[in-house]
C-alpha cells in the first residue's frame, strides 16, 4: 500500500495502480475515452489528464503509476483547462451529428461534452471527413465520428485475438482505423467493439436508427446461446428485442459476449410455432385443437407399450422443462429418453466427466493447457479470448498443446490431427513439460466426446492427467460443453439409464420406437427415421423438425419465461423472463399438466412447487452462481484403442446451432458472409 | 572562437577521406586498447565531468544518461544511436556520417562499453541513402579491423553494430518512437515513465544518443574531460557544429565553440545575411521546432543552451535559420506548420487535431491578413496543444507560432503585402 493524496486528501491505494485507479477507488471521477480497464494503456486521448506535484505539465493519469507521498490535484485550474483544451480538439472535427446518431444517450463524448465543451465552436475551418468502412454485416461504422481512441484496435488484438484485423493507416489527422484492404470483421467476439466504441463510429447494424437508450426496458439475464453462460442484458421495447448486452461478471464472460450472444436475438421472433398442428392422411399439417391434441398423445402414449416409446430433449431447454418431462416420463414408466441427441460420452453419474472443473476462472490461474478435439474459438469464444490473455500474459512460459487442427487465436504445439496422436504426451520432450506443470488444464471437446472412441480418448486423458497430476486442490480435468441445457439435463439424469452402451438415436434410426416425443429437440437427422415411428415434437421454433413431425406442440421460449440453466462449469444460474409468451402458447411444464392430468399423474401448482421437488433431489440446483466442485475418480488403467479418424468440432457454423439461430436473418447474413455458407434454411 | 587544435571534427568538410586509414591518421582508433580497459564507470564520470549535453535538441547530461542505465548485467543491454536527422534546418549529423564516420563509431563503442551495451543499433533516416553505404563501409572496416565484433582489441569485450534504415517519418526522430519504428512497428512514441533506460528497445534498458553526442565522446576521453569542459561557457562545455542556412550568402556547417555570438557566427562564416546584416529579419535559432528571434535579440544573443533559454528561444539542434527582410516571416511559419500537420503521427489528440488547426489558421492569416480575435485564438490552441501531448512534436509545432505572435504579432495585423517573395 502507499499514501497519496487527491485533491489533499490523504488515500491508501494498491501499489502497483495507475493514478486513474486510484482515483476510481477513491471516488473522484476522472473523465477518459481510450481508457478501459481490460485493455492496454493507450494514452492518446489525453482527457484523463491530471495535476502532479513537481511537474509543469499535466500527466496522463491512466498511464501514470502511483508513487508515495504523490500529490494529485483533479479539478485545478490547470487540469480543467487542459481537459477543455482536449474536448474542444476532439469535437472540432467531430461532426454534430447527434440526433441521427445511434450513440446518442450513451455516448462518453455526449456525456463529457456536457462537462468539458463549450458552447460555441471557435473551429470555422472544414472538418474532416472520413469514408465509412464496410466492415460485415454486424457493425456500421461512420468513421468521421471516430476519435482515435483505439479501444477497437486494442480489443481485436489484445482479447478476440485477431492480430491486425483492426488497425489504423495513414497518420496524423489523416489517421484511419479500418481493417486490412477493408475487409469484413468475422472474428466471433467483433460485436464487442461496439460497446466500447466510445462515440458512434462503430454501432450495431441490426440496431441501426431502431431505438433510443431511454426508451428501452432493460432485463438482466443469461445467455443460453453456448454453455458458457455469459451475463447479458436484454434490451425490449414493448414486447420486441431489440438488442443485447453483455453484463460484468468477471467469473464468467468479463464484460464481452460472443455475436451469436449478441445478435441472434432476432431469430426469436421468426418462424415460431403458436398453435397445435396435427399431420393429416395427405402429409399435410393441420391446425388441431389443444384439446384434441392432448387426446391423441394420451391415445398413443396408453397404447404404446412403453418400452417403444422414446423421448429426446434439446439442447437449449431449462431444467424445470426437463425435470416435469422426465418426471411425466419416469410415472409412465418410459425409460428410453436421452438428451444427447449427439451421442456424447460421459460417466453416468459422475459429474466430473461432463463439466468445466477448473472453472473459467481457473483458466487464470493454470500453467498449461491441452485441448483435445476443441475448436474452442468457436465453441466458446469467450473462453478461447480468455486463454488468450493468459497466454499473452507469458507467451514464452504458458504452453498450449492441441490435438486437432483448427484455427485458434493462440499458438500451440501441434500434436497431431487424430486421437491416436495424445500418445505423443507420453514422449519425453513433452511428458516433462506436463510433469513440471503445477496447475495443468486438459479440455476434451465434444468433437472428440462425440468421436467413435471418445471412450478410448476420455479414458487416456485422464489417465495421463492423474499421472502428471500432484496438486491435489486443483482439478484441471475439463470437459468443454457446447450446449446451455446439457449440464442441466445430464445432472437431472436425463439419460438412458439401462443401456448406456447402446445409443439410443441408433435404436430410433433402427425403428424400434413407435413413438418418440420429442421436447425441442432438432439435431438429430429426420430422414433416418422410419416411416412408421409418430414423431410429436414440443417446441417453439419451426425447425427441422417439423418437417417430420407428425404432431405439434407449441411451447415458450427462453425469454418468455424464467428458468434454471447450469453453465459448462456446473453453474446453476438463473434466466429471466424478458417477456410474455405468444397467445395461446404454454410454458411446457404447463402442458404437461394438462396431459398428467389425463393419465391420472401427479401434477404441479406452479413454478415454485415444480422447482421445490426439483430441489428434493437435486439440491445444488437452488445454489443458484455457485458451482458444487467435482473430484476426479480413480481410474482403471487399460489399454486404448484409438481410431484414425480426423479431429473435428461438433460445430461446423458457428452463427447456426440451434432452433434460435438458425431462424436468425443477422446469424444467416453472418454465414453467408463469412463463412460463404449457402444452404442457409 | 574555436582554436584550430581544439576542433574534433577535423574532416567534416570531406578535404579528406572518410574511411578508416585516413581516420586513423586524423587520431581516429587511438588507444581503443586502453580505453576498453577502463573501468566502464570512470568513461560515464569522465563524460559527466566533461559537461557534455545531447546534441540531439533537449540537451541533458549525457553523462547522467548514461547512468541511470541499470548497473546489473543479468538483461541485454542496447545502445541506439539516433541518426534520423529530420529537423528542418538541421544538416550536422549527416556530415558527421559522410565524412567522418569512424568518429561514430568508436564512440558507439566506447558508449557501449561504459553502459554495458552489447548491441548497437544505429537508426539512420532512409534518404540518406548515401550516407548509409558510406557507414556500412566503414563498419565492414571495422569489423575487419577487430575494431567491432568479438573480443575487440583483445579484450574480453563483445560489441555488434547494425545499421538500420528509417522510412521518413519525422516523429521516429522522437526517442522512443524510434525504438517502436526499430521493432517493426507503427513509429509512435511511448508513454513515458517507463523511460527506455528501463524499459526500451525489445523492453531491455536501452540508451538513445544523437549521432553528434556519441562522435565527440572517443575525442573526450583521449584529451580528458577537463580540456572539453574548457571549452564554451559554464554548463555549456564543448564545441558544437551549428548549421546555417537560410538567407545567408554561405550556408555552411561550421563546428564552434558552444556560446559564440550568433551575429559572429553568421557573418564569420555564412558570409552575412543577404542584402547585409540590416536586413536581417529574424532567426530561427536551433532547428524548425524552436520560437524564432527578431532582429534587435539577434544583435547580441549567444549560442548556447542557456542563452537562447533566457533570450525565448532554444539551441535545439543548432540548426540556424537566418530569414533576412526580403521574406514573408508568416510564411515561412505556415511552411512549418504544414510539415508538422504532415508529421504528426495521430497517436494523441491535441497534436492529431491540433496541428491541423494551426496549419490552416496560418494558411488564413497569411492570405488574408488576421483580426487581433484571430490571433488570440491562435495562441491559445498553441496553448491548448504544448504540454499535453505524449511526446514533443506538439509543444514543436506550437512554438514557432508563439515566437511569431510573441515578436510579429503588429505585423501580422496588418494586412498583407500582394507580393511575397520567398529566397
Amino acid at each position: 500500500m502507499v499514501q497519496i493524496f487527491i485533491d489533499e486528501k490523504a488515500y491508501d491505494v494498491e501499489d502497483g495502480i495507475t493514478v486513474i485507479q486510484a482515483c476510481e477507488s477513491a471516488g473522484v471521477e476522472i473523465p477518459r475515452f481510450c481508457y478501459h480497464e481490460k485493455l492496454s494503456i493507450a494514452g492518446n486521448c489525453r482527457m484523463c489528464l491530471v495535476e502532479m506535484e513537481n511537474s509543469n505539465k499535466p500527466v496522463a493519469s491512466c498511464a501514470m503509476p502511483v508513487a508515495e507521498g504523490m500529490k494529485i490535484k483533479t479539478n485545478s485550474e490547470m487540469v480543467v483547462k487542459a481537459r477543455k483544451g482536449v474536448m474542444e480538439f476532439l469535437l472540432i472535427n467531430h461532426p454534430l451529428d447527434c440526433p441521427i446518431c445511434d450513440q446518442g444517450g450513451e455516448c462518453d463524448l455526449q456525456d463529457q461534452a456536457v462537462a468539458y465543451g463549450s458552447g460555441i465552436s471557435r473551429f470555422v475551418e472544414q472538418k474532416r471527413a472520413v469514408k465509412d468502412k464496410n466492415l460485415g454485416p454486424l457493425i456500421k461504422t461512420h468513421m468521421t465520428r471516430c476519435i482515435h481512441c483505439t479501444r477497437c484496435v486494442r480489443f481485436s488484438e489484445e482479447i478476440a485475438g485477431n492480430n491486425s484485423q483492426l488497425g489504423a493507416i495513414g497518420r496524423g489527422e489523416d489517421t484511419e482505423i479500418t481493417t486490412y484492404l477493408e475487409e469484413a470483421m468475422d472474428f466471433e467476439m467483433s460485436g464487442n467493439v461496439i460497446d466500447l466504441c466510445p462515440v458512434g463510429a462503430l454501432t450495431s447494424k441490426p440496431y441501426e436508427f431502431v431505438a433510443r437508450p431511454w426508451e428501452l426496458k432493460k432485463t438482466e439475464t443469461i445467455d443460453v446461446f453456448d454453455a458458457v453462460g455469459s451475463s447479458i442484458r436484454i434490451d425490449s421495447k414493448s414486447d420486441k428485442i431489440l438488442r443485447v448486452l453483455p453484463r460484468i461478471n468477471e467469473e464468467i464472460n468479463d464484460e464481452w459476449i460472443s455475436d451469436k450472444t449478441r445478435f441472434a436475438y432476432d431469430g426469436i421472433n421468426n418462424q415460431r410455432i403458436d398453435r397445435y398442428y396435427l399431420r393429416n392422411s395427405e402429409g399435410k399439417l393441420v391446425e388441431e385443437s389443444e384439446e384434441n391434441i392432448l387426446k391423441i398423445i394420451h391415445n398413443n402414449l396408453s397404447n404404446t407399450n412403453s418400452s417403444h416409446i422414446a423421448a429426446l430433449v434439446g439442447n437449449t431447454l431449462d431444467c424445470e422443462s426437463i425435470f416435469s418431462f422426465k418426471k411425466f416420463l419416469d410415472e409412465l414408466k418410459i425409460e428410453n429418453y436421452d438428451c444427447r441427441q449427439d451421442d456424447s460420452f460421459f460417466l453416468p453419474s459422475q459429474r466430473f466427466s461432463y463439466i468445466f472443473n477448473s472453472t473459467i476462472k481457473g483458466i487464470d490461474d493454470s500453467d498449461l493447457c491441452l485441448l483435445v478435439g476443441t475448436d474452442i474459438k468457436k465453441e466458446a469464444p469467450i473462453l478461447s479470448s480468455r486463454i488468450r490473455q493468459k497466454f499473452l500474459s507469458s507467451p514464452k512460459n504458458y504452453k498450449i498443446f492441441s490435438v486437432g487442427n483448427f484455427n485458434l487465436n493462440f499458438a500451440v504445439d501441434y500434436l497431431g490431427e487424430t486421437s491416436s496422436s495424445l500418445k505423443k504426451l507420453n514422449e519425453k520432450k513433452n511428458f516433462d513439460v506436463f510433469k513440471n506443470s503445477k496447475k495443468p488444464i486438459f479440455i476434451l471437446g465434444q468433437g472428440a466426446m462425440c468421436h467413435d472412441d471418445a471412450a478410448d480418448i476420455f479414458n487416456y486423458c485422464l489417465n495421463f492427467y492423474q499421472k502428471i497430476s500432484k496438486n491435489t486442490d486443483w482439478n484441471g480435468f475439463n470437459v468443454l460443453q457446447t450446449f446451455s441445457g446439457r449440464v442441466g439435463a445430464l445432472d437431472l439424469g436425463f439419460y438412458n439409464k439401462k443401456n448406456t452402451s447402446r445409443s439410443l438415436i441408433k435404436q430410433i434410426y433402427d425403428g424400434k420406437f413407435e413413438v418418440l416425443y420429442l421436447m425441442s429437440a432438432d439435431e438429430i437427422n429426420f430422414d433416418k427415421i422410419p416411416k412408421k415411428t409418430f414423431v410429436i415434437y414440443h417446441g417453439h421454433h419451426g425447425d427441422k423438425a417439423v418437417k417430420r413431425a407428425d404432431l405439434i406442440i407449441p411451447m415458450s421460449c427462453f425469454t418468455e419465461k424464467e428458468g434454471i440453466y447450469v453453465n459448462l462449469e456446473g453453474r446453476p444460474q438463473i434466466s429471466s423472463q424478458v417477456k410474455f409468451p405468444i397467445d395461446g402458447v404454454n410454458h411446457s411444464w404447463n402442458f404437461l399438466n394438462k396431459l398428467s392430468k389425463l393419465f391420472n399423474l401427479s401434477m404441479y401448482s406452479d413454478l415454485n412447487d415444480l422447482r421445490e421437488k426439483m430441489f428434493l433431489n437435486h439440491e445444488h440446483l437452488s445454489n443458484i452462481n455457485q458451482i458444487k466442485l467435482s473430484r476426479i475418480n480413480r481410474n482403471k488403467h487399460g489399454k486404448f484403442k484409438f481410431s484414425n479418424q480426423e479431429m473435428k468440432s461438433n460445430i461446423s457454423n458457428f452463427y447456426m446451432t440451434d432452433s434460435v439461430s438458425r431462424n436468425s436473418k443477422i446469424m444467416s447474413e453472418c454465414s453467408l458472409a463469412f463463412l460463404k455458407e449457402t444452404n442457409v434454411p | 572562437m574555436i582554436k584550430k587544435d581544439n576542433i574534433i571534427f577535423k574532416n567534416l568538410y570531406g578535404r579528406n577521406d572518410p574511411f578508416l586509414k585516413s581516420a586513423i591518421q586524423r587520431g581516429d582508433w587511438k588507444d581503443t586498447k586502453k580505453i576498453l580497459k577502463k573501468n566502464p564507470q570512470d568513461i560515464i564520470n569522465i563524460i559527466k565531468e566533461s559537461g557534455l549535453r545531447g546534441r540531439g535538441g533537449a540537451g541533458f547530461s549525457t553523462g547522467m544518461k548514461w547512468d541511470f542505465m541499470p548497473k546489473s548485467k543479468d538483461k541485454q543491454h542496447y545502445l541506439v544511436i539516433n541518426a534520423d536527422e529530420g529537423e528542418p534546418g538541421t544538416c550536422k549529423d549527416r556530415d558527421i556520417i559522410r565524412n567522418e564516420p569512424h568518429k561514430l563509431i568508436e564512440g558507439c563503442l566506447i558508449a557501449g562499453y561504459a553502459i554495458g551495451a552489447t548491441k548497437c543499433y544505429i537508426y539512420i533516416r532512409g534518404e540518406f541513402l548515401n550516407e548509409a553505404s558510406i557507414l556500412q563501409k566503414a563498419i565492414d572496416e571495422a569489423y575487419n579491423s577487430n575494431l567491432l565484433g568479438k573480443k575487440i582489441k583483445g579484450s574480453n569485450f563483445d560489441f555488434d553494430l547494425y545499421l538500420h534504415y528509417g522510412s521518413g517519418a519525422y516523429v521516429c526522430g522522437e526517442e522512443t518512437a524510434l525504438i517502436e519504428s526499430l521493432e517493426g512497428k507503427k513509429g509512435q512514441p511511448r508513454l513515458k515513465p517507463p523511460f527506455p533506460a528501463s524499459v526500451g528497445l525489445y523492453g531491455m534498458p536501452t540508451t538513445v544518443n544523437n549521432v553528434e553526442t556519441i562522435a565527440v565522446v572517443p575525442t573526450i576521453i583521449r584529451r580528458g574531460h577537463e580540456w572539453f569542459s574548457k571549452l564554451g561557457r559554464k554548463n555549456n562545455t564543448g564545441s558544437k557544429i551549428f548549421c546555417i542556412s537560410g538567407n545567408v550568402n554561405t550556408p555552411c556547417n561550421v563546428e564552434e565553440e558552444l556560446g559564440i555570438p550568433l551575429k559572429y557566427l553568421i557573418q564569420k562564416y555564412a558570409g552575412d545575411v543577404v542584402g547585409g546584416w540590416d536586413n536581417l529579419q529574424a532567426v530561427i535559432p536551433g532547428g524548425s521546432s524552436v520560437p524564432l528571434l527578431p532582429k534587435n535579440l539577434c544583435e547580441d544573443v549567444l549560442m548556447d543552451f542557456d542563452s537562447l533559454k533566457d533570450a525565448g528561444s532554444a539551441l535545439g539542434t543548432a540548426g540556424i535559420i537566418v530569414v533576412n527582410k526580403n521574406t514573408n516571416i508568416t510564411k515561412v511559419i505556415l511552411r512549418l506548420s504544414e510539415f508538422y500537420k504532415h508529421e504528426s503521427c495521430g497517436q494523441c489528440t491535441p497534436c492529431r487535431e491540433g496541428t491541423g488547426w494551426l496549419m490552416r489558421m496560418m494558411d488564413r492569416i497569411y492570405k488574408n491578413g488576421a483580426t487581433a480575435e484571430e490571433l488570440d485564438l491562435l495562441q491559445e490552441v498553441t496553448k491548448q496543444i504544448e504540454g499535453h501531448t505524449i511526446c514533443a512534436l506538439g509543444d514543436a509545432a506550437a512554438w514557432p507560432i508563439q515566437g511569431l505572435l510573441k515578436h510579429f504579432r503588429n505585423d501580422l495585423l496588418k494586412k498583407p503585402k500582394k507580393v511575397d517573395k520567398v529566397a
